[in-house]
């Protein structure tokens, strides 16, 4: 029971994670091939037409590119590691989530309070900001 | 004008040593030369007596090499203490300097260097300082408190220690070849910024941190996978040790909150070496996101300090109560919603940066609500001892003067929150006065408390009580005259910072703060003197019992020292205070069916690896690329080697374990 990693009695002591059948990788990789054409074809044909559109789009196609991942490779369910996986998981978007909305919201306040010139708005227009 | 041997512009000297010529050399700053000659004469004095008394060998085999979490963590703690010193002589500098620059006088300590001097305090005092010690204090008892044998990964524990050993000779590095940063702890753009730092300073700076960060960061992932990983059997969530839940929440913390440090100071050194423009002035970069993501890394680090340290006061108020922890659960909930709260006040060290009303006033909310588990752990304290039997040992003492201490520096810290107080407060020096109140009277006196409360388990003898008092007293009343007149000053609106001052009303404040000082130096000396009679009466002072406090939890329940294997058996938990409860059921020592052990090897590859690593830092600090190249191919070099090193553990045998157990447990018979 002392430390872990060594050479002899690797794996298949304690209860083993789950490992993932031929099928369900090539479902996995299937998915991912999909989820990263499909953006090419966006770009490279521009058919949403407006930029912003297609880029808000690509970063959804990320999102569940990260999920599949998460799934089919990294074999994460609600019950792996006694459900302590979940946990890290639900923990790092709640991190993630301030670190970027709080930032974005921070620095959208800094930019408009202290660089007025740079957005051509009144300084004192502060009731309207979020 | 000086004659330097080789031009800075000859192309070879350029090629092999970068921009590193003879001027790096402090030569014309007599305190820093004079230091130098001391450290050198110091220095060639103990390497002369470990080689006279052949100590090398016991040194790197023993020490050096160890995978062992006891020598890890003691190794952590003299790291520690060491540095310690330094961010000592920095502080009482700084006091002196303040108490001496008026009326005209200049002080003795010129602007380039007293800016090196306050950064460096800052820097050495919560890197170098405060995480080797937490970190140390956690690394011996969390394995023992669980149950478990060492951490989940030992090698990479002994990895953590020396790349943060590396991170702090490249600090110590700067105070004698070239300089170290003039920016501040934090080391702001645009100030920090190639254009306006164009020194080797905020690349010290920068190298040291990146490469300590890498221990700090591994550390913390050893001990979250032990805690979880390796609890003794009965040992569910809720029974943990109360320190077992600070740490992991303190190294959940760590995890969480280094990369963003480390992300942003990869960014600051793109700015620095390659011309990119994230926080620059112009190129439409932006120095206030530096401010805003090195707080969002900065606040969680405060948290990750004092954590393990409500922990300590936890065990602390307990065992010397002689009763159970009150409100146990609400200690745990109180821990993690601190842990998640305290990435929901970033923005409060920034206040002033001019974010508006809404901004500023749910980031002024947030950081009042911590406040209040933390104020629930308070209580807790005080209702633990209501009606104890409570001994007024060391650790005890320690605990009753962080109670007090730390409530005031809380308070502060609530009126700080509050935005527009802090419009009249920020930068000044009641900020410096709150911070030192909480560090100080949080973790330093928690610190203490750990030493002394620990003390005898890790080395067998407890510390002696008379230079402990007087440290006490001489620390606590020191802290006091030290920094009450820093929270007037600031009230007068004083900054942080200054060098000399004009209004000649404000010196006898500062001389009141310096003596205070002076009172802390006594209290350090009394601590070290407090260490060396301890060891010199250390056959008067033993304990035998392995449990000289009558203690809770499972670290007690091993000799002291605990053998290298910790326990012979893993003990299953039945309650959270898991020693007591064995001791109250009568449990008797198991005297036979021993088995072999199996233990981790040593390795060199943690010294090697970081020794690497100074060198990459030197290089890069210094611009000398084909070092900065070779000692990182080096490192990856010896790093994959390792993977094929198999020889990673070895047995204590049978009889091994049999004669270490039994030597025990007749030791323990003639007590009776």
């Amino acid at each position: 029971m002392s430390a872990h990693g060594h050479s002899h009695h690797d794996d298949h002591h304690g209860q083993a994670p789950a490992h993932g059948t031929f099928g369900s990788y090539m479902i996995g990789f299937g998915l991912s091939v999909i989820l990263t054409a499909i953006p090419f074809w966006l770009v490279m044909t521009g058919v949403l037409g407006d930029p912003q559109l297609t880029a808000f789009t690509i970063m959804g196609f990320a999102v569940v590119q990260i999920l599949v991942h998460m799934i089919y490779f990294l074999h994460m369910n609600t019950r792996s590691e006694g459900g302590w996986t979940m946990l890290a998981l639900i923990f790092t978007i709640v991190l993630v989530v301030i670190t970027l909305a709080g930032s974005i919201w921070v620095m959208y306040h800094l930019n408009h309070n202290m660089m007025p010139q740079m957005q051509d708005m009144s300084v004192h227009d502060m009731s309207q900001m979020p | 004008m000086s004659p330097h041997p080789a031009s800075e512009n000859s192309g070879i000297w350029k090629l092999i040593f970068g921009r590193l010529d003879w001027s790096a050399v402090p030569v014309h700053e007599p305190i820093v030369m004079g230091t130098f000659v001391a450290v050198v004469i110091g220095g060639v004095a103990i390497l002369g007596i470990v080689t006279k008394y052949r100590l090398w060998g016991w040194l790197w085999r023993d020490w050096f090499t160890t995978v062992d979490h006891k020598r890890i963590g003691i190794m952590y703690m003299i790291l520690g203490l060491i540095m310690f010193l330094r961010g000592f002589a920095d502080a009482i500098m700084m006091r002196l300097q303040q108490a001496w620059a008026f009326n005209g006088s200049e002080g003795y300590l010129n602007a380039h260097h007293y800016d090196q001097i306050f950064t460096a305090h800052g820097v050495i005092m919560i890197f170098f300082v405060a995480m080797p010690m937490i970190t140390g204090i956690m690394n011996y008892m969390v394995p023992l408190q669980i149950g478990a044998r060492d951490v989940s990964f030992p090698f990479l524990n002994n990895f953590s220690f020396w790349m943060t050993t590396a991170g702090a000779v490249i600090t110590m590095m700067s105070l004698f070849v070239g300089e170290f940063a003039r920016t501040g702890w934090l080391a702001y753009p645009p100030l920090s910024g190639i254009a306006y730092s164009p020194g080797v300073g905020v690349d010290y700076y920068i190298w040291g941190l990146q490469i300590a960060g890498i221990g700090t960061l591994l550390s913390g992932v050893n001990l979250i996978a032990t805690i979880v990983k390796m609890r003794a059997p009965g040992m569910s969530m809720m029974k943990l040790p109360i320190f077992v839940w600070t740490s992991l929440c303190s190294n959940i913390l760590i995890v969480a909150a280094f990369p963003v440090l480390t992300a942003v100071l990869a960014l600051l050194s793109l700015d620095r070496y390659v011309g990119t423009a994230f926080f620059t002035n112009d190129m439409g970069g932006n120095p206030m996101m530096y401010v805003n993501l090195i707080w969002i890394w900065g606040h969680p680090e405060v948290y990750i300090l004092i954590l393990p340290l409500f922990g300590v006061f936890s065990e602390v108020t307990s065992t010397f109560s002689s009763k159970r922890l009150f409100g146990y659960s609400s200690m745990v909930y109180a821990t993690v919603v601190i842990a998640i709260l305290s990435y929901l006040v970033w923005l409060h060290h920034f206040f002033t940066m001019g974010s508006g009303a809404s901004v500023n006033s749910f980031f002024g909310i947030t950081t009042m609500v911590i406040s209040i588990p933390t104020g629930a752990k308070l209580f807790n304290w005080l209702f633990t001892m209501y009606r104890g039997r409570i001994r007024f040992e060391l650790p005890m003492m320690w605990t009753v003067a962080f109670m007090l201490t730390f409530v005031v520096g809380g308070m502060t810290g609530v009126l700080l929150a509050v935005p527009p107080a802090d419009f009249v407060l920020h930068n000044s020096l009641f900020l410096i006065a709150h911070f030192h109140n909480v560090i100080i009277g949080g973790v330093l006196f928690g610190l203490f408390a750990a030493i002394n409360y620990w003390w005898p388990k890790a080395f067998g003898f407890k510390l002696e009580t008379k230079w402990g008092k007087r440290s006490f007293w001489l620390w606590v009343v020191g802290f006091w005259v030290a920094f009450m007149p820093l929270y007037v000053l600031g009230l007068m609106g004083v900054t942080r910072r200054m060098r000399v001052f004009d209004d000649p009303s404000l010196q006898i404040w500062f001389q009141i703060a310096a003596l205070g000082a002076v009172m802390i130096a006594a209290g350090i000396a009394c601590m070290f003197i407090q260490f060396a009679v301890s060891i010199m009466n250390r056959d008067k002072l033993r304990d035998t019992t392995g449990d000289p406090w009558d203690g809770r939890t499972l670290e007690w329940a091993t000799s002291s020292p605990p053998p290298d294997y910790n326990f012979a058996f893993t003990p299953v938990i039945h309650d959270g205070d898991a020693w007591a409860d064995m001791k109250k059921r009568g449990y008797q020592r198991p005297v036979s069916g021993f088995e072999p052990i199996h233990m981790p090897s040593n390795t060199g590859t943690g010294v090697i690896l970081a020794g690497l690593s100074v060198a990459f830092g030197v290089g890069m600090i210094w611009y000398m690329w084909w070092l900065a190249g070779l000692s990182f191919i080096g490192i990856l070099a010896v790093a994959i080697g390792h993977t094929f090193n198999y020889k990673r553990d070895f047995y204590i045998p049978e009889d091994v374990v049999e004669s270490t157990e039994g030597e025990r447990t007749r030791s323990l018979a003639m007590q009776g």
